[in-house]
């Protein structure tokens, strides 16, 4: 009898134990993930802070990005960002609003489209880089260009940017879309008036997921603007991006982990100047425009 | 005289561009196929022969060393990220201080927004010298499971977070009546109730793991061989289009596009698998 008293003690003492360590392991998880975290960071501003001024950012880059800027590299990261842009987003809307007003809930096209997104979402960027070889540079002779690469980029942010925009136009509440129909207004003025407005913040937390995959992408640039360090004359010429700037320099560049450093930590910090742009910009521009 | 009103013509304008986008997949499937044509005609099966080597200009196609590179990557990153994914959803959802919650939560999406390159260049000049100190050259099967760990770590944590989310909270407070301790709750309530959107998002991390090029590119050493270790070099499917694709003609551009679908048919399926489950589900 006492003997099995004691071993039920036993047994409750070990589950408070594994309890407690378990909820030490969850810890110590935490603690690892965010050293890594800080690691990582603190070596880029340690190392590429003396590098980020002025100069580097204004100046052609030299001897193969060793010495000078990345002015030119700027300039076509911009430009391809532009390009992907200018494609993705109108048709990215579309999609959105056909999936989000046009479609009754399990509509069987919609749910086909959707399965096509998601595979498209889950393609591997160096397929992208393939296909947009294949197609934009060869097929349709864009050859190495700007053009080709924000085109590739474009196909590969569509389906972040039309989950978002679709996510934010379901959330309105079903009631405006009713209050609206009851004062006469058209499906598109609806939309222009009331839902596009109010999925404002969700459409610009998109474009900002959309924006940073494509700064951040290497592996689909590489084979479609190419690697060419010029300052670029037009979309039809060839430009080499932030990303594949950094790539190469730490790759086969002897000596240019510096100016990596630098470069690195220069697209981190576009990237965010980005983000915090398009918070701004939902918050005041387009959600004026409702009055709750 | 035929009329439209603004309506109609938005609903037919957008149902015409959605089925723009929907077809892109069907265009690059298209296009990687046929291009990879003409090695898929002479001899498919040489792709898959371990016996052979990877001499693609000689006919010695054996993509075998590359698709256990890219599998060992991301059967070990998905090893080590998943347990640190879900510790650190469970850390922000159940375990955390309110106060250490919101800065980890925010650093997490930080962590979701470094580039690719910009790992593989952290990888390339801290973590393949410091492996390399221990266990030389560094360059490694570790370095890119260590590294492609950190990548996706976020994805698992963000839908692991989700899918806790999604559990009623009674299921909870029920455990909790009964008497049952956090760690219980969690193994024997929380996981299995979870598990659906659990596995949705390790299949999405799989997918991120497998595709991922640069970072893995810049650290693994890319030798076409079968690591014998952890330590050894290995080359991963994506890494070896990137390397040699500036290069390649002829049936060695083939056989690279032919590596690239393979890769996406995988991914298709695993896509279209969790698709379906969550469709079951409605």
């Amino acid at each position: 009898m006492n003997n099995q008293l004691q071993q039920q003690r036993l047994v409750r003492a070990a589950r408070i134990h594994s309890d407690h360590f378990f909820a030490v392991a969850v810890y110590v998880a935490a603690v690892v993930v965010a050293s890594a975290f800080a690691w990582i960071v603190l070596d880029l501003l340690l190392n590429g802070v003396a590098k980020l001024s002025w100069e580097f950012m204004s100046e052609l880059p030299r001897s193969s990005g060793r010495k000078g800027g990345i002015s030119s590299i700027l300039v076509s990261t911009g430009l391809i960002l532009l390009v992907t842009l200018v494609v993705a987003v109108p048709l990215a809307f579309a999609a959105a609003i056909w999936l989000a007003e046009f479609t009754r809930k399990g509509g069987k096209l919609a749910v086909y489209v959707r399965l096509s997104l998601d595979v498209l979402a889950g393609v591997p960027s160096i397929v992208f880089g393939l296909f947009g070889s294949a197609f934009f540079c060869v097929f349709l002779g864009l050859g190495y260009s700007i053009a080709a690469g924000g085109l590739t980029l474009a196909c590969m942010v569509l389906p972040i940017l039309i989950r978002t925009t679709e996510a934010g136009l379901s959330a309105v509440p079903e009631g405006w879309r009713q209050g609206a129909a009851a004062l006469g207004l058209s499906k598109f003025a609806t939309l222009w008036q009331i839902l596009l407005p109010a999925a404002a913040p969700s459409i610009a937390a998109g474009l900002m997921l959309g924006i940073g995959r494509a700064m951040a992408e290497t592996a689909a640039l590489i084979f479609t603007s190419g690697y060419v360090d010029r300052m670029p004359e037009s979309i039809f010429d060839s430009g080499r991006a932030l990303a594949v700037h950094i790539f190469d320099l730490s790759m086969n560049i002897p000596g240019g982990d510096q100016a990596a450093y630098g470069s690195a930590l220069a697209l981190i910090l576009a990237i965010g100047l980005i983000n915090a742009m398009a918070l701004k910009l939902s918050d005041t521009l387009l959600a004026k425009r409702i009055v709750a | 005289m035929f009329r439209f009103n603004a309506d109609q013509v938005l609903q037919f304008v957008s149902l015409a561009l959605t089925l723009v986008t929907a077809s892109l997949i069907g265009l690059v499937v298209a296009f990687v196929f046929v291009e990879s044509l003409p090695v898929i005609n002479a001899d498919v099966a040489g792709f898959f022969d371990t016996s052979k080597a990877w001499f693609p200009l000689e006919g010695q196609r054996g993509l075998m060393p590359m698709v256990a590179g890219s599998l060992l990557c991301t059967l070990g990153a998905i090893a080590l990220a998943l347990p640190l994914g879900m510790a650190s959803a469970l850390f922000s959802q159940y375990y955390g201080h309110r106060g250490l919650v919101r800065p980890y939560r925010w650093l997490l999406g930080l962590l979701a927004g470094i580039p690719s390159v910009v790992y593989g260049f952290w990888g390339l000049t801290v973590l393949v010298p410091l492996i390399g100190r221990y266990q030389p050259p560094g360059a490694s099967l570790l370095a890119g499971i260590l590294i492609l760990t950190l990548m996706i770590l976020p994805t698992v944590a963000l839908t692991a977070e989700a899918a806790f989310k999604a559990v009623p909270a009674s299921y909870l407070q029920g455990a909790h009546a009964l008497g049952m301790r956090k760690a219980a709750i969690a193994f024997k309530v929380l996981f299995p109730a979870a598990r659906q959107g659990l596995i949705a998002g390790t299949v999405l991390a799989i997918t991120r793991a497998l595709g991922e090029t640069m970072a893995v590119l810049m650290v693994t050493g890319n030798v076409v061989e079968m690591p014998g270790s952890v330590f050894d070099p290995v080359r991963t499917l994506t890494a070896n289009i990137a390397l040699e694709m500036a290069y390649a003609t002829g049936e060695h551009r083939a056989s690279l596009f032919f590596s690239g679908l393979v890769l996406t048919l995988l991914i298709v399926f695993m896509v279209s698998y969790v698709h379906r489950r969550e469709y079951a589900k409605q």
